[in-house]
């Protein structure tokens, strides 16, 4: 028993650290800006998945207690993922793309990333007073 | 085993760490700059997590989830920064 926890504990170590690796290696190897995005966002959160579970087990297995901060950090980092490359993916398309080299936002709209004060101000009006004229 | 296991997937995140740092330094763009910081911030859990369970000590897991809060709150602000010139409105 304690040889089989041995084994998943390693194993789950080694396959967090070759995502690791893999996650960042892409940062580095992938040509365009948007598929460097998917390296570090899905390889590198797995890689930190399989540490915290090798952890979890570790202490659960070797140490006598059982540990749920693990699981908090897991949940954190499976939450603001996807809310970080939502957010880098704005800016890329903030500051290299124009209005003409993105695909088609439905409707006769545009993304809103690319709007001007003048779209702000017609999708939420400002309740101005009327004139006195 | 296991100490083997864990010389390994500390290598791998050492040096996924320094090709991170590398590419904060030759970065195209900020968006490309942004994101590599981001993933230092994750390795830098990844190795907090490793280095509590190599010593054995619960203290580590509690830095490691204010660096993933710093880590969230700084990369949200850099891009927001970026896109608006401005954090709070």
């Amino acid at each position: 028993m304690e040889s089989l926890f041995e084994f998943l504990v390693a194993a789950f170590l080694v396959i967090a650290g070759v995502f690791g690796f893999v996650g960042s290696f892409g940062l580095l190897k992938l040509n365009d800006p948007m598929s460097r995005l998917h390296a570090p966002t899905k390889a590198t959160t797995l890689g930190v998945g399989g540490v915290l579970l090798a952890s979890m087990l570790h202490a659960a297995a070797f140490e006598k207690y059982f540990s749920v901060h693990e699981l908090m950090i897991t949940l954190f980092l499976f939450l603001t993922a996807p809310i970080t490359a939502n957010f880098i993916a704005k800016v890329h398309i903030h500051r290299q793309e124009t209005r003409d080299t993105m695909p088609e936002a439905g409707g006769d709209d545009h993304w809103a990333t690319h709007d001007t004060p003048e779209d702000e101000e017609r999708r939420h009006p400002t309740l101005t007073p009327p004139t006195e004229d | 085993m296991i100490e083997s296991a864990a010389t390994f997937a500390f290598a791998c995140f050492a040096l996924a760490m320094l090709m991170n740092l590398w590419k904060v330094v030759t970065a195209p763009d900020v968006a490309d700059r942004i994101l590599a910081l981001d993933t230092m911030f994750i390795n830098a859990i990844a190795l907090m997590v490793l280095y509590g369970m190599a010593l054995g000590s619960e203290i580590f897991f509690e830095a490691a989830m204010i660096i993933a809060m710093l880590g969230f709150v700084s990369t949200v602000a850099y891009a927001r920064f970026i896109l608006r010139g401005n954090i709070i409105e």
